[in-house]
Protein backbone atom coordinates (compact mmCIF):
# COMPACT_ATOMS: atom_id res chain seq x y z
CA UNK A 1 0.00 0.00 0.00
CA UNK A 2 2.96 2.45 -0.42
CA UNK A 3 1.80 3.54 -3.70
CA UNK A 4 -1.40 4.85 -1.65
CA UNK A 5 -2.15 7.89 0.07
CA UNK A 6 -0.98 8.49 3.77
CA UNK A 7 -3.19 6.44 5.32
CA UNK A 8 -5.93 8.36 7.60
CA UNK A 9 -6.00 5.74 10.54
CA UNK A 10 -3.37 3.43 10.49
CA UNK A 11 -3.60 0.08 13.30
CA UNK A 12 0.07 -1.29 13.99
CA UNK A 13 -0.36 -5.23 15.31
CA UNK A 14 -3.42 -4.14 17.92
CA UNK A 15 -3.81 -6.42 20.35
CA UNK A 16 -6.48 -6.09 23.18
CA UNK A 17 -7.39 -8.76 25.59
CA UNK A 18 -10.21 -9.17 28.02
CA UNK A 19 -9.07 -10.64 30.77
CA UNK A 20 -6.94 -14.23 30.23
CA UNK A 21 -9.08 -13.82 26.34
CA UNK A 22 -6.91 -12.78 23.72
CA UNK A 23 -9.89 -11.04 21.76
CA UNK A 24 -7.27 -9.07 18.63
CA UNK A 25 -4.48 -10.08 17.89
CA UNK A 26 -1.99 -8.44 16.14
CA UNK A 27 -4.69 -6.79 13.84
CA UNK A 28 -2.91 -4.16 11.27
CA UNK A 29 -5.09 -2.62 8.66
CA UNK A 30 -4.87 0.96 7.49
CA UNK A 31 -7.90 3.75 5.58
CA UNK A 32 -7.30 6.02 3.77
CA UNK A 33 -9.34 9.11 3.52
CA UNK A 34 -12.57 9.37 1.59
CA UNK A 35 -12.59 5.20 1.49
CA UNK A 36 -15.61 2.88 3.03
CA UNK A 37 -13.09 -0.12 4.75
CA UNK A 38 -15.66 -2.63 6.10
CA UNK A 39 -14.47 -5.03 9.02
CA UNK A 40 -16.69 -8.58 8.59
CA UNK A 41 -16.55 -11.58 10.24
CA UNK A 42 -18.50 -13.84 12.30
CA UNK A 43 -19.88 -13.47 16.03
CA UNK A 44 -16.95 -13.17 18.13
CA UNK A 45 -14.44 -12.40 15.75
CA UNK A 46 -13.21 -8.89 17.76
CA UNK A 47 -14.90 -6.97 15.36
CA UNK A 48 -16.50 -4.68 18.16
CA UNK A 49 -13.19 -4.95 20.25
CA UNK A 50 -11.12 -3.58 17.37
CA UNK A 51 -13.29 -0.63 16.83
CA UNK A 52 -13.91 -0.22 20.15
CA UNK A 53 -9.39 -0.02 20.67
CA UNK A 54 -9.69 2.45 18.43
CA UNK A 55 -12.42 5.22 19.62
CA UNK A 56 -10.33 4.26 22.84
CA UNK A 57 -12.67 2.50 24.89
CA UNK A 58 -10.57 -0.15 25.37
CA UNK A 59 -6.61 0.01 26.12
CA UNK A 60 -4.66 -2.01 23.79
CA UNK A 61 -2.67 -5.20 25.26
CA UNK A 62 0.09 -3.64 22.25
CA UNK A 63 0.34 -2.45 19.37
CA UNK A 64 -0.65 1.19 18.39
CA UNK A 65 -3.25 3.70 16.65
CA UNK A 66 -2.35 6.37 14.05
CA UNK A 67 -4.55 8.56 13.45
CA UNK A 68 -3.01 11.36 10.45
CA UNK A 69 0.37 10.61 11.49
CA UNK A 70 -0.36 11.20 14.85
CA UNK A 71 -0.39 7.75 17.28
CA UNK A 72 -3.16 8.45 19.23
CA UNK A 73 -3.01 4.64 21.07
CA UNK A 74 -2.73 6.67 24.67
CA UNK A 75 -5.08 9.71 24.29
CA UNK A 76 -8.68 9.31 26.01
CA UNK A 77 -11.67 8.54 23.89
CA UNK A 78 -12.71 12.26 24.18
CA UNK A 79 -9.60 13.49 22.80
CA UNK A 80 -10.06 11.25 19.84
CA UNK A 81 -13.52 12.64 19.15
CA UNK A 82 -12.03 16.59 19.41
CA UNK A 83 -9.25 15.30 16.44
CA UNK A 84 -11.73 14.01 14.59
CA UNK A 85 -12.78 10.50 14.57
CA UNK A 86 -16.22 9.06 16.38
CA UNK A 87 -17.75 6.02 16.94
CA UNK A 88 -21.66 5.18 16.62
CA UNK A 89 -21.31 2.06 19.20
CA UNK A 90 -23.26 -1.47 18.97
CA UNK A 91 -26.63 -1.29 20.03
CA UNK A 92 -27.01 2.62 19.34
CA UNK A 93 -26.57 3.45 22.67
CA UNK A 94 -28.47 6.80 22.61
CA UNK A 95 -29.22 8.54 25.94
CA UNK A 96 -32.91 7.51 26.58
CA UNK A 97 -33.77 10.21 28.90
CA UNK A 98 -32.91 12.69 26.68
CA UNK A 99 -34.76 14.10 23.51
CA UNK A 100 -34.03 13.38 19.81
CA UNK A 101 -32.93 17.11 19.90
CA UNK A 102 -31.09 16.60 22.87
CA UNK A 103 -29.03 13.57 22.01
CA UNK A 104 -27.87 15.69 18.96
CA UNK A 105 -27.07 18.60 20.99
CA UNK A 106 -24.87 16.97 22.94
CA UNK A 107 -23.60 15.09 20.15
CA UNK A 108 -22.28 18.69 19.19
CA UNK A 109 -21.09 20.22 22.35
CA UNK A 110 -17.47 19.60 21.04
CA UNK A 111 -18.26 19.30 17.35
CA UNK A 112 -15.11 20.44 15.02
CA UNK A 113 -15.83 23.52 12.26
CA UNK A 114 -17.17 21.11 9.30
CA UNK A 115 -20.21 20.81 7.26
CA UNK A 116 -22.72 19.06 9.70
CA UNK A 117 -25.11 20.65 12.69
CA UNK A 118 -28.69 19.30 13.58
CA UNK A 119 -30.21 21.07 10.78
CA UNK A 120 -27.81 19.21 8.73
CA UNK A 121 -28.97 15.80 10.69
CA UNK A 122 -32.72 17.24 10.23
CA UNK A 123 -32.68 17.62 6.14
CA UNK A 124 -31.01 14.20 5.95
CA UNK A 125 -33.32 12.95 8.51
CA UNK A 126 -36.71 15.01 7.86
CA UNK A 127 -38.53 13.06 9.97
CA UNK A 128 -36.80 13.85 13.25
CA UNK A 129 -38.51 17.61 12.81
CA UNK A 130 -41.66 16.64 13.74
CA UNK A 131 -40.10 13.95 17.16
CA UNK A 132 -37.62 15.96 18.11
CA UNK A 133 -39.11 16.57 21.17
CA UNK A 134 -39.85 12.63 21.82
CA UNK A 135 -37.60 10.99 24.10
CA UNK A 136 -35.04 8.29 22.62
CA UNK A 137 -36.43 5.92 24.00
CA UNK A 138 -39.66 6.07 22.51
CA UNK A 139 -38.81 5.76 19.05
CA UNK A 140 -37.96 2.31 16.93
CA UNK A 141 -34.86 0.73 16.28
CA UNK A 142 -34.43 1.99 12.66
CA UNK A 143 -35.31 5.47 14.34
CA UNK A 144 -32.54 5.19 17.02
CA UNK A 145 -29.95 4.27 14.76
CA UNK A 146 -30.40 7.50 12.81
CA UNK A 147 -30.17 9.82 15.59
CA UNK A 148 -26.98 7.36 16.91
CA UNK A 149 -25.38 8.26 13.12
CA UNK A 150 -26.79 11.99 13.64
CA UNK A 151 -25.56 12.03 17.17
CA UNK A 152 -21.76 11.43 16.06
CA UNK A 153 -22.16 13.89 12.82
CA UNK A 154 -23.06 16.25 14.23
CA UNK A 155 -19.36 16.56 16.35
CA UNK A 156 -17.94 16.57 12.38
CA UNK A 157 -15.24 13.21 12.69
CA UNK A 158 -12.92 12.76 9.75
CA UNK A 159 -13.97 9.60 10.47
CA UNK A 160 -17.06 7.83 11.37
CA UNK A 161 -16.99 4.23 13.08
CA UNK A 162 -20.29 2.38 12.43
CA UNK A 163 -20.37 -0.80 14.71
CA UNK A 164 -23.27 -3.42 13.30
CA UNK A 165 -25.37 -0.67 11.94
CA UNK A 166 -27.90 -4.07 10.91
CA UNK A 167 -28.10 -5.43 14.40
CA UNK A 168 -31.57 -6.19 14.80
CA UNK A 169 -33.14 -4.01 12.29
CA UNK A 170 -35.69 -4.57 9.39
CA UNK A 171 -33.73 -5.26 6.20
CA UNK A 172 -35.60 -2.16 4.34
CA UNK A 173 -34.35 0.64 6.93
CA UNK A 174 -31.14 -1.48 6.81
CA UNK A 175 -30.97 -0.24 3.33
CA UNK A 176 -32.25 3.28 3.85
CA UNK A 177 -29.20 3.52 6.64
CA UNK A 178 -26.80 2.35 4.25
CA UNK A 179 -27.94 4.18 1.38
CA UNK A 180 -26.78 7.47 3.82
CA UNK A 181 -22.98 6.12 2.86
CA UNK A 182 -22.33 7.62 -0.34
CA UNK A 183 -23.70 11.06 0.62
CA UNK A 184 -21.44 10.74 4.17
CA UNK A 185 -18.71 10.33 1.67
CA UNK A 186 -19.52 13.07 -0.34
CA UNK A 187 -19.56 15.33 2.78
CA UNK A 188 -15.76 14.39 2.90
CA UNK A 189 -16.16 11.29 5.77
CA UNK A 190 -14.39 8.64 5.61
CA UNK A 191 -16.05 5.74 6.62
CA UNK A 192 -14.63 2.04 9.01
CA UNK A 193 -18.06 0.07 9.22
CA UNK A 194 -17.89 -3.44 10.85
CA UNK A 195 -20.93 -5.49 9.78
CA UNK A 196 -21.77 -8.84 10.13
CA UNK A 197 -23.82 -9.40 7.35
CA UNK A 198 -21.28 -10.10 4.18
CA UNK A 199 -22.62 -9.11 1.57
CA UNK A 200 -24.11 -5.46 2.85
CA UNK A 201 -20.41 -5.01 3.55
CA UNK A 202 -19.10 -6.18 0.04
CA UNK A 203 -21.65 -3.68 -1.39
CA UNK A 204 -21.61 -0.63 1.08
CA UNK A 205 -17.46 -0.67 0.55
CA UNK A 206 -14.26 -0.47 -1.38
CA UNK A 207 -11.89 -2.88 1.00
CA UNK A 208 -12.81 -5.25 3.71
CA UNK A 209 -11.05 -7.15 6.02
CA UNK A 210 -12.15 -10.15 7.36
CA UNK A 211 -11.38 -11.33 11.68
CA UNK A 212 -11.96 -14.63 12.98
CA UNK A 213 -10.89 -15.10 16.57
CA UNK A 214 -9.27 -12.21 16.61
CA UNK A 215 -6.93 -12.64 13.61
CA UNK A 216 -6.93 -11.22 10.05
CA UNK A 217 -7.72 -14.06 7.98
CA UNK A 218 -8.27 -11.97 4.53
CA UNK A 219 -8.10 -8.65 2.87
CA UNK A 220 -8.42 -7.36 -0.19
CA UNK A 221 -10.69 -4.91 -2.55
CA UNK A 222 -14.22 -5.67 -2.25
CA UNK A 223 -14.77 -6.34 -5.81
CA UNK A 224 -11.79 -8.52 -6.21
CA UNK A 225 -12.81 -11.22 -3.32
CA UNK A 226 -14.66 -14.08 -4.46
CA UNK A 227 -17.16 -15.87 -2.22
CA UNK A 228 -15.23 -18.74 -1.56
CA UNK A 229 -12.47 -17.44 -0.11
CA UNK A 230 -14.64 -14.74 1.58
CA UNK A 231 -16.60 -18.12 2.61
CA UNK A 232 -13.23 -19.89 3.89
CA UNK A 233 -12.20 -16.45 5.78
CA UNK A 234 -14.79 -15.97 7.62
CA UNK A 235 -15.92 -19.38 8.61
CA UNK A 236 -12.13 -20.47 8.70
CA UNK A 237 -12.50 -23.27 6.56
CA UNK A 238 -9.76 -24.39 3.98
CA UNK A 239 -10.47 -25.04 0.70
CA UNK A 240 -8.34 -27.98 0.51
CA UNK A 241 -9.74 -29.82 3.29
CA UNK A 242 -13.90 -28.92 3.26
CA UNK A 243 -14.18 -31.67 5.78
CA UNK A 244 -12.54 -29.49 8.65
CA UNK A 245 -15.92 -28.51 9.64
CA UNK A 246 -17.50 -25.27 10.02
CA UNK A 247 -18.39 -22.91 13.07
CA UNK A 248 -21.85 -21.69 13.03
CA UNK A 249 -21.88 -18.27 12.25
CA UNK B 1 -57.45 24.61 63.16
CA UNK B 2 -54.78 22.77 65.41
CA UNK B 3 -54.66 20.17 62.40
CA UNK B 4 -54.36 23.24 59.81
CA UNK B 5 -51.53 24.47 61.84
CA UNK B 6 -49.88 20.90 61.79
CA UNK B 7 -50.24 20.58 58.32
CA UNK B 8 -48.52 23.86 57.46
CA UNK B 9 -45.65 23.11 60.35
CA UNK B 10 -45.46 19.93 58.12
CA UNK B 11 -44.91 21.55 55.18
CA UNK B 12 -42.71 23.84 56.19
CA UNK B 13 -40.50 21.42 57.38
CA UNK B 14 -40.92 19.37 54.66
CA UNK B 15 -38.50 22.22 52.55
CA UNK B 16 -36.26 21.61 55.02
CA UNK B 17 -36.32 17.65 54.34
CA UNK B 18 -36.59 18.76 50.63
CA UNK B 19 -33.41 20.95 50.95
CA UNK B 20 -31.63 18.47 52.78
CA UNK B 21 -32.30 15.80 50.45
CA UNK B 22 -31.46 17.17 46.95
CA UNK B 23 -28.20 16.83 47.25
CA UNK B 24 -28.33 12.92 48.10
CA UNK B 25 -30.76 12.38 45.00
CA UNK B 26 -28.22 14.20 42.86
CA UNK B 27 -25.17 11.89 43.72
CA UNK B 28 -27.45 9.26 43.68
CA UNK B 29 -28.95 9.63 40.56
CA UNK B 30 -25.98 10.46 38.52
CA UNK B 31 -23.17 8.72 39.52
CA UNK B 32 -25.50 6.23 41.62
CA UNK B 33 -23.52 7.22 44.81
CA UNK B 34 -25.27 6.30 48.07
CA UNK B 35 -23.37 9.23 50.36
CA UNK B 36 -23.41 7.87 53.85
CA UNK B 37 -21.94 11.04 55.06
CA UNK B 38 -24.45 13.26 53.56
CA UNK B 39 -26.28 14.21 56.81
CA UNK B 40 -22.51 14.77 58.39
CA UNK B 41 -21.73 17.11 55.59
CA UNK B 42 -24.48 19.13 56.44
CA UNK B 43 -23.19 19.34 59.98
CA UNK B 44 -19.69 20.27 58.66
CA UNK B 45 -21.61 23.35 56.87
CA UNK B 46 -22.91 24.05 60.17
CA UNK B 47 -19.83 24.43 62.34
CA UNK B 48 -17.89 26.14 59.43
CA UNK B 49 -20.05 28.60 59.68
CA UNK B 50 -20.23 28.49 63.64
CA UNK B 51 -16.05 29.04 63.01
CA UNK B 52 -16.43 31.32 60.48
CA UNK B 53 -19.05 33.81 60.69
CA UNK B 54 -18.13 35.62 64.55
CA UNK B 55 -14.48 35.64 63.52
CA UNK B 56 -15.54 38.09 60.53
CA UNK B 57 -17.83 39.90 62.51
CA UNK B 58 -20.61 39.71 59.25
CA UNK B 59 -24.22 38.86 60.03
CA UNK B 60 -25.08 35.28 59.79
CA UNK B 61 -26.87 35.46 56.61
CA UNK B 62 -23.23 36.28 54.74
CA UNK B 63 -22.34 33.22 56.02
CA UNK B 64 -24.06 31.42 52.90
CA UNK B 65 -21.48 33.53 50.51
CA UNK B 66 -18.72 32.14 52.12
CA UNK B 67 -20.15 28.46 53.28
CA UNK B 68 -21.80 27.70 50.43
CA UNK B 69 -19.00 27.93 47.79
CA UNK B 70 -16.86 26.43 50.01
CA UNK B 71 -18.63 23.68 50.17
CA UNK B 72 -19.19 23.67 46.10
CA UNK B 73 -15.09 23.77 45.49
CA UNK B 74 -14.85 20.81 48.08
CA UNK B 75 -17.48 18.71 46.35
CA UNK B 76 -15.93 19.21 43.07
CA UNK B 77 -12.58 18.13 44.73
CA UNK B 78 -13.93 15.29 46.87
CA UNK B 79 -15.27 13.77 43.70
CA UNK B 80 -11.93 13.75 41.66
CA UNK B 81 -10.04 12.60 44.08
CA UNK B 82 -11.50 10.50 46.93
CA UNK B 83 -14.69 9.03 44.80
CA UNK B 84 -13.40 8.83 41.77
CA UNK B 85 -10.69 6.70 42.93
CA UNK B 86 -13.58 4.60 44.86
CA UNK B 87 -15.41 4.43 41.95
CA UNK B 88 -12.80 3.34 39.38
CA UNK B 89 -12.35 0.03 41.48
CA UNK B 90 -15.64 -0.95 40.21
CA UNK B 91 -17.42 -2.32 42.75
CA UNK B 92 -20.25 -0.51 44.21
CA UNK B 93 -19.35 -1.53 47.99
CA UNK B 94 -16.48 0.21 47.97
CA UNK B 95 -18.08 3.50 47.01
CA UNK B 96 -20.58 3.14 49.94
CA UNK B 97 -17.44 2.12 52.39
CA UNK B 98 -15.81 4.98 51.99
CA UNK B 99 -18.81 7.61 52.64
CA UNK B 100 -19.30 5.23 55.63
CA UNK B 101 -15.47 5.64 56.77
CA UNK B 102 -16.05 9.32 55.80
CA UNK B 103 -19.47 9.74 58.40
CA UNK B 104 -17.59 7.89 61.06
CA UNK B 105 -14.25 10.39 60.47
CA UNK B 106 -16.55 13.22 60.51
CA UNK B 107 -18.55 12.37 63.70
CA UNK B 108 -15.58 11.09 65.64
CA UNK B 109 -13.14 14.39 64.33
CA UNK B 110 -16.17 16.84 65.78
CA UNK B 111 -16.49 15.61 68.54
CA UNK B 112 -13.18 15.95 69.43
CA UNK B 113 -13.04 19.69 68.41
CA UNK B 114 -16.45 20.88 69.29
CA UNK B 115 -17.67 18.77 72.25
CA UNK B 116 -21.59 16.70 72.11
CA UNK B 117 -23.14 19.70 73.07
CA UNK B 118 -25.57 21.12 70.55
CA UNK B 119 -24.82 24.44 68.34
CA UNK B 120 -26.84 26.62 66.46
CA UNK B 121 -26.36 29.65 64.26
CA UNK B 122 -27.17 32.96 65.99
CA UNK B 123 -29.53 35.15 64.16
CA UNK B 124 -30.61 37.36 66.20
CA UNK B 125 -34.36 38.45 66.89
CA UNK B 126 -35.15 36.80 63.24
CA UNK B 127 -35.59 33.31 64.91
CA UNK B 128 -38.70 34.88 66.85
CA UNK B 129 -40.60 36.49 63.88
CA UNK B 130 -43.28 34.64 62.42
CA UNK B 131 -46.85 35.36 61.17
CA UNK B 132 -49.72 34.35 62.66
CA UNK B 133 -53.26 34.99 61.21
CA UNK B 134 -55.01 33.49 64.32
CA UNK B 135 -53.80 32.79 67.80
CA UNK B 136 -53.56 28.98 66.63
CA UNK B 137 -51.69 29.30 63.14
CA UNK B 138 -48.22 30.32 63.57
CA UNK B 139 -45.97 30.11 60.52
CA UNK B 140 -41.89 30.85 61.30
CA UNK B 141 -40.33 33.58 59.05
CA UNK B 142 -37.06 31.54 59.10
CA UNK B 143 -38.99 28.36 58.25
CA UNK B 144 -40.84 29.77 55.54
CA UNK B 145 -37.75 31.08 54.42
CA UNK B 146 -36.38 27.33 54.28
CA UNK B 147 -39.19 26.45 52.21
CA UNK B 148 -38.98 29.41 49.80
CA UNK B 149 -35.07 28.81 49.50
CA UNK B 150 -35.67 24.65 49.03
CA UNK B 151 -38.49 25.25 45.73
CA UNK B 152 -36.61 28.10 44.54
CA UNK B 153 -32.92 26.03 44.09
CA UNK B 154 -35.27 22.88 43.01
CA UNK B 155 -36.66 24.96 40.64
CA UNK B 156 -33.70 26.60 39.40
CA UNK B 157 -31.61 23.26 39.60
CA UNK B 158 -34.72 21.66 36.96
CA UNK B 159 -34.23 24.66 35.19
CA UNK B 160 -30.57 24.00 34.67
CA UNK B 161 -30.17 19.69 34.08
CA UNK B 162 -33.22 20.53 31.26
CA UNK B 163 -31.99 23.72 29.50
CA UNK B 164 -28.28 24.23 29.82
CA UNK B 165 -25.17 22.39 27.83
CA UNK B 166 -23.78 21.69 30.93
CA UNK B 167 -27.03 19.72 32.50
CA UNK B 168 -27.97 18.18 29.34
CA UNK B 169 -24.25 16.74 29.86
CA UNK B 170 -25.00 15.84 33.43
CA UNK B 171 -28.26 13.72 32.16
CA UNK B 172 -26.46 11.82 29.32
CA UNK B 173 -23.67 10.76 31.76
CA UNK B 174 -26.22 9.64 34.38
CA UNK B 175 -27.90 7.72 31.22
CA UNK B 176 -24.88 6.12 29.83
CA UNK B 177 -21.34 6.97 31.10
CA UNK B 178 -19.50 5.46 27.81
CA UNK B 179 -22.07 6.88 25.47
CA UNK B 180 -21.24 10.04 27.22
CA UNK B 181 -17.50 9.49 26.81
CA UNK B 182 -18.07 9.07 23.17
CA UNK B 183 -19.68 12.20 22.09
CA UNK B 184 -17.09 13.73 24.06
CA UNK B 185 -18.32 14.36 27.59
CA UNK B 186 -15.46 14.25 30.16
CA UNK B 187 -17.47 12.34 32.50
CA UNK B 188 -15.01 12.77 35.45
CA UNK B 189 -15.76 16.17 35.24
CA UNK B 190 -19.14 16.05 34.90
CA UNK B 191 -19.46 14.10 38.20
CA UNK B 192 -17.27 16.71 39.53
CA UNK B 193 -19.54 19.33 38.87
CA UNK B 194 -22.64 16.91 40.07
CA UNK B 195 -21.13 17.05 43.50
CA UNK B 196 -19.71 20.22 43.51
CA UNK B 197 -24.04 21.24 43.63
CA UNK B 198 -24.94 18.33 45.35
CA UNK B 199 -22.53 19.87 48.25
CA UNK B 200 -23.39 23.03 47.58
CA UNK B 201 -27.17 22.07 48.37
CA UNK B 202 -26.11 19.99 51.21
CA UNK B 203 -24.16 23.37 53.02
CA UNK B 204 -27.43 25.31 52.67
CA UNK B 205 -29.75 22.52 54.42
CA UNK B 206 -26.93 22.51 57.43
CA UNK B 207 -26.85 26.19 57.56
CA UNK B 208 -30.62 26.18 57.63
CA UNK B 209 -30.99 23.62 60.25
CA UNK B 210 -28.38 25.47 62.61
CA UNK B 211 -30.98 28.52 62.01
CA UNK B 212 -34.11 26.44 62.59
CA UNK B 213 -32.66 23.90 65.28
CA UNK B 214 -29.45 22.39 66.89
CA UNK B 215 -27.16 20.39 65.68
CA UNK B 216 -24.49 18.12 67.57
CA UNK B 217 -21.96 15.86 65.74
CA UNK B 218 -24.25 13.29 65.74
CA UNK B 219 -27.11 14.76 64.12
CA UNK B 220 -25.93 14.09 60.69
CA UNK B 221 -27.02 10.41 60.92
CA UNK B 222 -30.96 10.85 61.74
CA UNK B 223 -31.03 13.76 59.45
CA UNK B 224 -29.49 11.16 56.69
CA UNK B 225 -32.06 8.89 57.40
CA UNK B 226 -34.92 11.55 56.59
CA UNK B 227 -33.47 12.90 53.58
CA UNK B 228 -33.15 8.68 52.07
CA UNK B 229 -37.10 8.58 52.97
CA UNK B 230 -37.80 11.75 51.67
CA UNK B 231 -35.72 10.72 48.10
CA UNK B 232 -37.42 7.43 48.51
CA UNK B 233 -41.22 8.61 48.56
CA UNK B 234 -40.53 11.24 46.15
CA UNK B 235 -38.72 8.68 43.95
CA UNK B 236 -35.40 8.61 43.07
CA UNK B 237 -34.04 10.57 40.38
CA UNK B 238 -36.69 12.84 40.04
CA UNK B 239 -36.34 16.47 41.77
CA UNK B 240 -39.70 17.59 42.46
CA UNK B 241 -40.28 14.65 43.90
CA UNK B 242 -37.92 14.91 46.10
CA UNK B 243 -39.62 18.45 47.18
CA UNK B 244 -43.29 15.89 47.64
CA UNK B 245 -40.78 13.27 49.31
CA UNK B 246 -39.92 15.97 52.15
CA UNK B 247 -43.38 17.46 52.39
CA UNK B 248 -45.37 14.36 52.84
CA UNK B 249 -42.73 13.28 55.20
CA UNK B 250 -43.20 16.55 57.16
CA UNK B 251 -46.78 16.47 56.87
CA UNK B 252 -46.98 12.66 58.41
CA UNK B 253 -44.76 13.54 61.07
CA UNK B 254 -46.95 16.90 62.38
CA UNK B 255 -49.62 15.05 62.21
CA UNK B 256 -48.31 11.96 64.07
CA UNK B 257 -46.49 14.47 66.62
CA UNK B 258 -50.79 16.36 66.87
CA UNK B 259 -51.91 12.95 67.59
CA UNK B 260 -49.09 12.38 70.23
CA UNK B 261 -45.36 13.79 70.60
CA UNK B 262 -44.31 10.39 70.52
CA UNK B 263 -45.66 9.48 67.48
CA UNK B 264 -43.80 12.13 65.61
CA UNK B 265 -40.99 10.27 63.81
CA UNK B 266 -42.88 7.26 64.11
CA UNK B 267 -45.38 8.64 61.72
CA UNK B 268 -42.72 9.82 59.03
CA UNK B 269 -41.38 6.23 58.81
CA UNK B 270 -44.75 4.60 58.99
CA UNK B 271 -45.37 6.59 55.59
CA UNK B 272 -42.21 5.87 54.49
CA UNK B 273 -42.62 2.27 54.65
CA UNK B 274 -46.22 2.09 53.03
CA UNK B 275 -44.81 3.65 50.30
CA UNK B 276 -42.34 1.29 49.88
CA UNK B 277 -44.95 -1.11 50.48
CA UNK B 278 -47.28 -0.31 47.73
CA UNK B 279 -45.49 2.49 45.49
CA UNK B 280 -41.81 0.99 45.75
CA UNK B 281 -40.82 3.40 42.89
CA UNK B 282 -41.61 6.04 44.93
CA UNK B 283 -45.02 8.69 43.82
CA UNK B 284 -42.93 10.64 41.18
CA UNK B 285 -40.84 7.76 39.35
CA UNK B 286 -39.84 8.78 36.39
CA UNK B 287 -37.34 6.40 34.82
CA UNK B 288 -39.90 4.94 32.54
CA UNK B 289 -37.81 1.59 31.23
CA UNK B 290 -35.91 2.34 27.99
Amino acid sequence: MSDEAPALLAVKALTVHHGQLCALDAVSFSVGGGETFAIIGANGAGKSTLLRAIAGLHPPTAGRVVFDGEDITGLPTTERLARGLALVPEGRRLFPSLTVEENLRVGAHRARKGPFDLQRVYELFPWMVERRRQRAARLSGGEQQAVAIGRALVANPRILLLDELSLGLAPVVVQRIYGLLPELLSSGVTILLVEQDVSQAMRAAGRVLCLLEGRTTLEGRADELDRPSIEAAYFGLHAATPDHGGAPA
Amino acid sequence: MTWLNAILQGILLGGFYALFATGLSLLFGVMGIINLAHGDFAVIAGYVAVVLVPSTHLPMVWGFLVVVPIFALGGYILQRTLFQAALSRGDPLTILLVTFGLSVITENALLQAFTANGQSLDIGGLIADSINPNNVISISDVSLAVLIVAVVLLAALQLMLSRTSTGRQIRAVADDREAAELVGINHRHVFGIAAAIALATVALAGLASGMITEFAPTTGTSNLLFAFEAVVIGGIGSLWGTLVGGIVLGVAQQIGAQINPAYQILAGHVVFLAVLAFRSRGLFAVREAA
